[in-house]
């Protein structure tokens, strides 16, 4: 059972407007955004619940929750939207005080894969697939997860064994290095 | 209403009721009952001074009880006409017998115990029903405390302690400690949308009332916090829905979408126990306010000055209108208007519209010598009639009247009220009352003349 309690009743929603810019006490609760959804059946609270619980001041559920993590981050809600909210700017923001405030995840898979992607990214400037996979697949103890996909794929040349590198490395070395001290300077 | 009692064309007879309504559109005879002031109109130049000396104190209608009145009291501020009342219920002097401060320091002699009621008849040839409404009484719901909490108030009650001039200056406060409330909890629909304990209408005007409410808090209390359960925010008209933005965005009042289901007691708090259907969680606050949006409903003597003007209302005793989209401010009976809440639930620019309708409407009447009515209406063969009167009494409209032909008595029909309903030649045993147009004879040769088109197309095969 919740208790709104008065103090500080827009403290979570001004934190959401800091971080992202949007505004949540603007949604009307039409429930478009949960319409357009192509992920809400894989959601465990909807697009639209989640901008409620930013405007009740009820960050828990929010953090804990898979929908953040699920987010595909299309924006068909940011588009649909007719109060024009960014609601996947609200979920990155969500995603981020996920991360930030050391609770356990509720998609720590998808948590994963994101890291093992930057991390590729931040290494050679492009995703070596082939690693990224293994990886993921080591990491979340299923380590023959699609593998008869491997085979085909090598002979029409869609996976690498050694990956590429590009050209500028350094410039997306740069890239990662600004948006950590962009973060940085949010707090 | 002080710019109509200044209008010379515009008699105004305040502290008086309209007791018996004869007669029709163009001729209405109006009986009004005056009730004694005690003070005279003529001599009152509104000095105050009775009331100030006054030595009884009652609780105020106009506050709700949340301020006192003396027994020499004008109802409200700006009063029309700027004169005071004595209530002979609570007057020291009607009580007890003595007294008499007022007539003492009266310093115009305006002060007259021996004032008696005046019955005033007056010939009218149309009439404007504009009676209002009253509040919803709330303590049938056990849930919100039934009257038994203190800090559980109405909207009018928070209106009152709104209003600069009202009770408590303008200030909010707990009726219960009169300390400052800090978390305001309002729940709208009480007695509305509720077919269980009230009534199964909206009430129209409690969603922006309450919007109003909140902004109003936040602007001259800026640590209070408003909470809103609502089942729907009803805000339909101009700016309506700007509105209620408004309160959300600037003024930050939290919209909860559910019904209270339970108040009750916690130390000097009230726990607010309702469900955000919206996220689909049972939802609990510490309010020190309760604000319940009652419904508007029927002055409780609506349904008797119904029967007095001879006009429908409908189950709850709103007054029914003639035609709900054409007819919107014409009640069924000719000659006798509907504008405001007596009507239904309305707002003020719905009201100020309505009324401005019905004052056409009504001069349109006014204006012309004759009247053009419509030829389908009951008429009476005083050859015919044997004067059993049964028409009189099935009669819905009371357009039959008693009258003597040839020394017979027999009835008749009042063209003007008659709606051509057909109860009357219905009823009549001696075939005297017939519809015009619709007249027995009529009807017969209808039939018979369809009859004689189907045998003559062998559609049918009559016997003889």
């Amino acid at each position: 059972m919740s208790y709104l309690i008065s103090k500080d009743i827009h403290q979570f929603r001004n934190q959401i407007i800091s971080i992202s810019g949007e505004d949540a006490s603007k949604c009307i609760q039409c429930g478009k955004c949960t319409a357009g959804c192509p992920v809400s059946p894989e959601m465990d609270i909807q697009p639209n619940q989640v901008l409620r619980f930013i405007q009740i001041n009820d960050p828990e559920p929010l953090l804990k929750c898979k929908t953040i993590w699920i987010c595909a981050s299309c924006q068909t809600c940011s588009v649909r939207c007719p109060e024009e909210i960014e609601i996947a700017k609200i979920m990155d923001s969500l995603r981020k005080l996920s991360l930030e405030s050391q609770a356990p995840s509720g998609e720590e898979r998808v948590v994963k894969f994101d890291n093992l992607f930057l991390d590729s990214i931040q290494k050679r400037g492009r995703v070596h697939e082939l690693e990224l996979v293994m990886r993921y697949n080591l990491t979340t103890f299923q380590p023959f997860k699609d593998a008869h996909l491997g085979p085909l794929m090598l002979s029409r040349g869609k996976l690498s064994f050694l990956g590429h590198k590009i050209k500028g490395l350094d410039q997306i070395k740069r890239i990662f290095k600004e948006s950590k001290r962009f973060l940085r300077s949010l707090e | 209403m002080t710019e109509s009692s200044r209008d010379e064309n515009i008699e105004l007879m305040t502290y008086s009721e309209v007791i018996d309504v004869k007669g029709f559109v163009g001729n209405f005879d109006v009986t009004i009952r005056k009730k004694p002031r005690y003070v005279d109109l003529t001599k009152c130049t509104g000095c105050g001074i009775c009331i100030e000396k006054c030595p009884t104190k009652v609780p105020s209608e106009w506050d709700l009880g949340l301020g006192m009145r003396k027994a020499i009291y004008k109802p409200f501020g700006q009063a029309v006409p700027n004169v005071p009342v004595i209530d002979k219920e609570n007057c020291r002097f009607f009580t007890t017998g003595k007294c008499k401060v007022c007539q003492k320091l009266c310093p115009a002699q305006a002060i007259n115990y021996e004032e008696e009621e005046e019955f005033i008849k007056k010939k009218f040839g149309a009439i404007i029903v504009a009676t209002g409404f009253t509040q919803f009484d709330p303590s049938i719901y056990g849930e919100y405390g039934g009257g038994r909490f203190k800090d559980v108030i109405t909207g009018l009650h928070l209106e009152r302690m709104l209003d600069t001039s009202g009770p408590t200056g303008g200030h909010v406060i707990r009726p219960s400690d009169h300390r400052e409330p800090k978390n305001i909890v309002f729940i709208q629909c009480v007695g509305s949308r509720d077919e269980q304990k009230g009534h199964p209408y909206c009430s129209r005007i409690c969603c922006m009332y309450t919007a109003k409410q909140a902004i109003l808090l936040k602007d001259h209390f800026p640590d209070t916090q408003s909470y809103i359960f609502y089942i729907d925010i009803r805000a339909g008209g101009k700016n309506y829905e700007e509105f209620i933005k408004r309160a959300q965005r600037e003024y930050g009042a939290i919209y909860i979408r559910g019904r209270v289901s339970k108040i009750y007691e916690k130390g000097d708090k009230l726990i607010v126990r309702g469900v955000d259907t919206l996220v689909g969680k049972q939802v609990e606050i510490e309010a020190d306010l309760v604000v319940l949006a009652t419904a508007v409903v029927p002055q409780p003597d609506a349904k008797e000055l119904a029967k007095i003007l001879n006009i429908p209302h409908d189950q709850y005793g709103f007054y029914t209108e003639a035609h709900p989209k054409l007819q919107p401010v014409e009640s069924v009976t000719k000659g006798i208007f509907l504008t405001g809440s007596c009507q239904f639930p309305k707002d003020i620019p719905d009201s100020v519209a309505t009324t401005g309708a019905a004052s056409i409407r009504a001069c349109e009447i006014l204006s012309k010598d004759e009247l053009i009515l419509d030829p389908k209406i009951a008429s009476i063969n005083p050859d015919v009639c044997s004067g059993c009167l049964n028409c009189l009494e099935v009669c819905p409209f009371d357009a039959i009247e008693k009258t003597e032909v040839n020394g017979k008595v027999v009835a008749q029909v009042i063209p003007t009220l008659c709606h051509g309903c057909g109860n009357c030649a219905a009823t009549c045993r001696t075939k005297a009352a017939n519809v015009e147009g619709f007249t027995d004879d009529q009807i017969y040769a209808q039939v018979a003349s369809i009859f004689e088109v189907m045998r003559k197309e062998r559609l049918i095969e009559l016997s003889d």
